[in-house]
């Protein structure tokens, strides 16, 4: 039902050689595709500059750690096959050693040293990452985690949406950086694309920043990843990546006020005078409510409820009708309309283009 | 001392009735019994929570169960987690230390005995009010039930606005009040180790699980008060309108995650040295040979202790606190690596050149010295402060913590079991048993927690009820869930075990498996007063030396 | 050999528990304590409404409030010398003045909250500063009324002469705990009213 813009974009070669760990993740996750499609959000497919300056610092770190419990695994399985014993000689014990200071020494100096080098390739990426201020001709996106869906703006578009965030690729001679502010409207929430970059905690009253730089168009998942309350598992998050062509006609769209359709004149009254116009903005025609997402080209996106439903008819019936059957403990109530009056009303937002 | 000592030489009180037994134990100050009611009721809230993690793997087997819902998800990990750590581990390493130290360190009780008996009735009043939120919570105000905020509890979630009922109350109060128990004891085992050793057990000279339970006291006297004081403001923000974590009045949540990392972390260490202290037990007795590098075990645990007081902001890598801070906090933690690494090689040194004999309590040591091994460099990537912000908050995070606190603490802990039981009861479990335990239980183990590595880094967040199906995580949280099953066969294994020991086990004699320290030189179970005449000790194997009169240790000390 | 002579202490073993005992419990006191004071000063300066210490804090009192408290620090060191010298009568007066001036404190204390309720309308749900004020100095506030109890237990205790010198040791391990709270106070004091202010 989403809409995939460039498939799976899975085949990013470069991270499937470099590292036998993705060789084998993408075996598995290739292998439980089947016909359905397959979005794994595995860190080891980084299409972005954040995501992958950690990839490469992760094959490191994994590289290291790796030869350290080799070394352990095979001194172990050496003590144990060697001087296990093998019911000689039962009263015997063998001689006693207390210690050793040269070779005590030498296993606090070598962990020493590995600390040291595994710090400075820390640090090192640290620094390349960390952005506290928007790069030159960064796109900058303010997002504001909500119980349980998140919203976006972007202050020099004059854009508002929600649950779909959409930005343009950045190519080596179209360099387009996204930076985004990150602000919580209730509780502690976490920004998370993986194949884009790391978490960032989305904190009320404490604003955070991070900044993404795809470089492939397409469609990337992830959630929120800090528990947020009863709905933190359906808090899903799609990021559309497209071609600087696409996005600018997607802000164009986004640009303009609702279709006033007379057709529908019925639903749009309705929904007007019920309660969603305290909760919903619809432009142009009158909604500014902002305690749920802005529902003006709702028809834009391919989901509702924050990524938990597609966004047809059928679902959007259920879901005014009452959302809790969709997503229980969702912060929208049931409005006991009568099925005639949720039609209309669905009917009216399927104008909503 | 003359009191005890007179109290020593009356006749044993024959069989009484259930009623005055039950009497006995309830009103009971000896360090011995209030050990062993902290082990049980651990146990039993193990068992407790063991369903719990079980029907948590139930949900999770299949993407978009709908077996449980969001809610009722959300109280089984909160208390999963709050249950494993402060009514499974703390009880039962408090209780292992009660009723070893005055026995390790030739005492004839705790410093203060009826201090000892506040402890541990404290204790479990809080683990029953925690449990008593779940038929409480819905009656008073008819919103929640238990606590549903996660183990650690993040503020503002917490908040009176987000956290409606009582849930959260009982959260604070029952955690508040086992904490207090936590200190007592702790008070209680500082002192018993600095003033009551046997005539010649210097602080050189005392076991290095006497050493390993002091540090953990410390810990326990500098860690637990910092949660008491945020659970206390926590509470007055949700009864009487303070603001501290309330972002809305400019109060501030991340100084929420501060505190209780500042406990938070310490608190892990509280739980694994104790499994570094069962270790460095057994793994000797069953080398046959002395603890390898004595004075440097103690100084790594010394240090462990003190930079554990500086590591805890490695859980908020992902909050925002600058380069300087995440710097300066991945050092301090990858540090730690470097006197944990110490121990790890020092126990395999103590078995190099051994005669190594793998009963049961071997064989768990020997399986948490590999899977240790693995947890604590899970641990060191997620040191690494950017990969730190991929993998937080990740199905990766709960398989490193996973891989320590059962790969490291439960099977430690097995280990001691199988290692004191026949002290404390007289009888030896069956090995047979205990090697099919042992074995279902790897096997489990790492079929459940192996698999999360995978799906962590495959981008599945932790604390979710259910998850799409279009993520390439089944196959993942189906072996799990599959892992989970075997677990629980070896631990109904080993309740069988346990079960049939106490009606006919092999009887245990003083001293099954040969061993050095005091607690082996009476009998088993040993009377009340210990030792009937107070040791004197010249080393730190007074039993060695008794063994071996031509090679004492005190000669090369 | 010597190094068996562990028992070189000067003091029994009993006693020596009891101070371990109570070091150990004021340790853990004082990390309770550090909480409370790091969240007050990391607060300093940051609520979202008044009153603002600056405006309400009045130095006046506290100050003598002040005072009274770390005499009785003095008059407690001296009743536990006249209790070791076995001088009842010296003993009883510097303890009932101990007693007082911990009162003193506790009063001082109940007029500079009744002033902050009623006149300045400071609550501890007013604001951030009242929030981390009440707090704190309440804390401490309940470990003085909890030391004045007890004094006040021995006081009964000796005035029905039944403290000797046989227990001038668990009445010197209660002064430690005075000393410990007197010390708290300053810490306090210095966030509260002279940092903070
Ligand atoms: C028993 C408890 C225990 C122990 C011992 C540890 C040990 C360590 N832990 Fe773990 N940890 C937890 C319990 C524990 N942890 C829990 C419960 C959580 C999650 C809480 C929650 O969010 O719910 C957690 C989370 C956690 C995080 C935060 C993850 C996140 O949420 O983002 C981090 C980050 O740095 C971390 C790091 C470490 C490190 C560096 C060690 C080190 O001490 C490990 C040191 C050991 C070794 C490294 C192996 C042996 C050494 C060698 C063989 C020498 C050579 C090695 C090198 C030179 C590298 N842990
Ligand atoms: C000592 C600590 C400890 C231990 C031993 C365990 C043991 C287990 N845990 Fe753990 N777990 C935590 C500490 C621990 N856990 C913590 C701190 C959290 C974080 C919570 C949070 O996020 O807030 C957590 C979270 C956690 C999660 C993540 C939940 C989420 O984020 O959504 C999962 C998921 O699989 C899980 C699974 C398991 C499993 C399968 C076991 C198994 O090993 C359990 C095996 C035991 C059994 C299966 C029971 C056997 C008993 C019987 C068969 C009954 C017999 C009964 C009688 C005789 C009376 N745990
Ligand atoms: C009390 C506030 C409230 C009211 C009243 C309310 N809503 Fe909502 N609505 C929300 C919230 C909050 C969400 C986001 C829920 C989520 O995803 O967790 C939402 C989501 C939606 C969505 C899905 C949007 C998306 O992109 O995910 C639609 C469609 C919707 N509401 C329509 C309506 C209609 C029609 C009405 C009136 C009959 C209505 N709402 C009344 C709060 C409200
Ligand atoms: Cu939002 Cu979890
Ligand atoms: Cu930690």
């Amino acid at each position: 039902m989403l809409r995939d813009t460039a498939g799976r974009g899975r085949t990013s070669g470069r991270a499937r050689v470099s590292s036998a760990a993705a060789v084998l993740l993408a075996a598995v996750s290739g292998a439980a595709a089947g016909d359905a499609p397959n979005r794994t959000p595995s860190i080891f497919e980084p299409v972005s500059t954040p995501a992958t300056e950690i990839h490469h610092l992760s094959l490191l770190v994994f590289g290291i750690t790796a030869a350290i419990f080799v070394v352990v695994l095979a001194v172990l399985v050496h003590v144990i096959v060697r001087y296990r014993w093998r019911g000689d000689d039962p009263g015997r014990e063998p001689p006693q050693i207390y210690g050793s200071g040269r070779v005590e020494l030498a296993w606090t100096i070598v962990p020493i040293l590995i600390v040291i080098v595994l710090f400075l390739a820390t640090a090192r990426t640290m620094g390349t990452i960390q952005k506290n201020r928007a790069p030159e001709g960064a796109l900058r996106v303010t997002v504001v985690a909500h119980q349980w869906w998140w919203e976006f703006r972007y202050p020099d578009l004059g854009v508002v949406t929600a649950n779909e965030l959409h930005v343009p690729v950045s190519t080596k001679d179209r360099p387009r950086p996204v930076f985004l502010t990150l602000e919580s409207a209730d509780v502690i929430h976490s920004f998370w694309v993986p194949r884009l970059a790391g978490k960032t905690d989305v904190i009320p009253n404490h604003p955070n920043t991070t900044w993404i730089e795809p470089e492939k168009p397409g469609l990337y998942v992830g959630q929120c990843a800090e528990f947020c309350g009863t709905q933190h598992a359906g808090m899903l998050l799609n990021v559309v990546v497209e071609t600087p062509e696409t996005f600018s006609s997607w802000i164009e769209a986004q640009r303009r006020p609702a279709v006033v359709d007379p057709a529908v004149e019925t639903g749009r009254d309705l929904f007007r005078s019920t309660a969603c116009v305290n909760c919903h903005e619809i432009r142009g025609a009158g909604a500014s409510g902002d305690v749920g997402p802005d529902l003006t080209h709702l028809m834009s996106r391919a989901t509702i409820g924050s990524g938990v439903a597609p966004n047809d008819r059928a679902h959007l019936e259920s879901w005014v009708r009452d959302p809790a059957t969709i997503k229980p403990g969702v912060r929208m109530p049931a409005m006991q309309l009568p099925d005639r009056d949720v039609d209309a009303i669905v009917d009216y937002l399927e104008t909503l283009r | 001392m003359s009191e005890i000592d007179s109290a020593a030489v009356l006749p044993a009180p024959g069989p009484a009735p259930l009623g005055a037994r039950l009497h006995e134990w309830v009103v009971t100050v000896d360090h011995k019994r209030l050990g062993l009611m902290y082990v049980g009721a651990g146990l039993f809230f193990f068992f407790v929570a063991g369903i719990e993690a079980a029907l948590i793997r139930w949900q999770l087997a299949v993407p978009n169960n709908h077996l449980i819902s969001p809610d009722a998800y959300n109280r089984l990990f909160t208390m999963h987690g709050t249950t494993m750590i402060f009514l499974v581990g703390m009880p039962i390493l408090l209780g292992i230390a009660n009723y070893l130290v005055p026995l390790m360190i030739g005492a004839r009780d705790l410093a203060f005995p009826r201090l000892n008996a506040f402890g541990f009735w404290v204790f479990l009043f809080g683990g029953v009010l925690l449990y008593f939120s779940y038929v409480a919570g819905e009656g008073l105000y008819g919103a929640g039930s238990a606590p549903d905020v996660g183990w650690f509890a993040y503020a503002p979630l917490t908040g009176a606005a987000f956290s409606r009922g009582n849930g959260t109350d009982y959260w604070i109060v029952a955690l508040l009040v086992s904490g207090l128990g936590s200190i007592a004891t702790a008070v209680n085992l500082v002192t018993t180790t600095l003033t009551m050793r046997c005539e010649g057990m210097t602080l050189g000279r005392m076991p290095l699980f006497v050493w390993m339970m002091l540090v953990v006291s410390f810990l326990i006297l500098v860690a637990v008060p910092p949660l008491t004081a945020a659970q206390v403001m926590l509470l007055f923000d949700r009864r009487l309108g303070a603001h501290f974590f309330d972002a809305a009045a400019g109060g501030s949540a991340v100084l929420w995650q501060h505190l209780f990392w500042f406990f938070g972390h310490p608190e892990v260490y509280i739980l694994m040295v104790p499994g570094f202290a069962w270790a460095s037990e057994i793994i000797p007795v069953f080398s046959r040979k002395v603890i390898f590098g004595y004075p440097m075990m103690v100084a790594a645990t010394v240090s462990i202790g003190f930079i554990s007081l500086g590591v805890w902001a490695h859980h908020m890598f992902a909050v925002g606190m600058g380069t300087t801070l995440n710097s300066l906090f991945a050092a301090s933690s990858m540090l730690i690596a470097v006197p944990t690494g110490i121990k790890v090689f020092n126990w395999i040194a103590t078995m190099w050149g051994g005669r190594i004999r793998f009963a049961t309590p071997m064989l768990f040591c020997t399986a948490f010295l590999l899977q240790f091994t693995v947890a604590g460099l899970t641990g060191i990537m997620l040191a690494v402060a950017p990969f730190d912000w991929q993998l937080t908050d990740s199905y990766f995070v709960v398989a490193h913590f996973h891989y320590v606190l059962i790969g490291g603490l439960l099977f430690t802990l097995f280990a001691a079991i199988y290692y004191w039981f026949p002290k404390a009861t007289g009888k030896l479990l069956d090995e047979r048993l205990g090697r099919w335990h042992f074995w279902l239980f790897v096997i489990g183990f790492n079929l459940t927690f192996a698999p999360m590595h995978v799906s962590g880094m495959l981008g599945m967040p932790r604390r979710i009820y259910t998850y799409p199906a279009d993520r390439g995580w089944e196959p993942w949280n189906m072996a799990a869930s599959i892992g989970a099953a075997v677990q629980a066969v070896a631990i109904l294994i080993w309740v069988w075990n346990v079960i049939r020991t106490f009606r006919r086990g092999k009887p245990a004699g003083n001293d099954p498996w040969n061993a050095w320290t005091l607690e082996w030189a009476t009998t088993s179970p040993p009377p009340a007063y210990n030792f009937e005449v107070l040791p004197t000790v010249r080393s730190r194997r007074p039993l060695w030396d008794l063994k071996h009169p031509e090679d004492p240790d005190w000669k090369y000390e | 050999m010597t190094e068996h002579a562990v028992a070189v202490t000067a003091v029994p073993s009993e006693s020596l528990r009891g101070r371990v005992g109570m070091l150990c419990f004021l340790c853990s006191e004082a990390s309770f304590f550090a909480v409370f004071v790091v969240a007050y000063l990391f607060y300093v300066g940051k609520s979202a409404t008044g009153p603002t210490p600056g405006a309400v804090l009045d130095l006046g009192l506290v100050g003598v409030n002040t005072a009274c408290l770390l005499a009785s620090s003095v008059t407690i060191g001296l009743a536990i010398r006249a209790v070791r010298r076995d001088r009842g009568r010296a003993f009883v007066g510097w303890w009932a003045s101990t007693a007082l001036l911990g009162v003193e404190f506790l009063a001082g204390t109940a007029v500079e909250w009744h002033r902050l309720l009623r006149t300045d309308g400071l609550t501890i749900a007013t604001n951030l500063f009242g929030t981390s004020f009440y707090s704190l100095v309440g804390f401490h506030a309940a470990h003085v009324t909890a030391g004045v109890l007890a004094i006040a237990v021995v006081l009964a205790l000796a005035a029905a002469g039944k403290v000797r010198r046989r227990d001038a040791e668990r009445l010197e391990l209660l002064s430690w705990y005075w000393h410990f709270v007197d010390g708290v106070w300053i810490v306090v004091f210095t966030s509260v009213y002279v940092v903070g202010r």
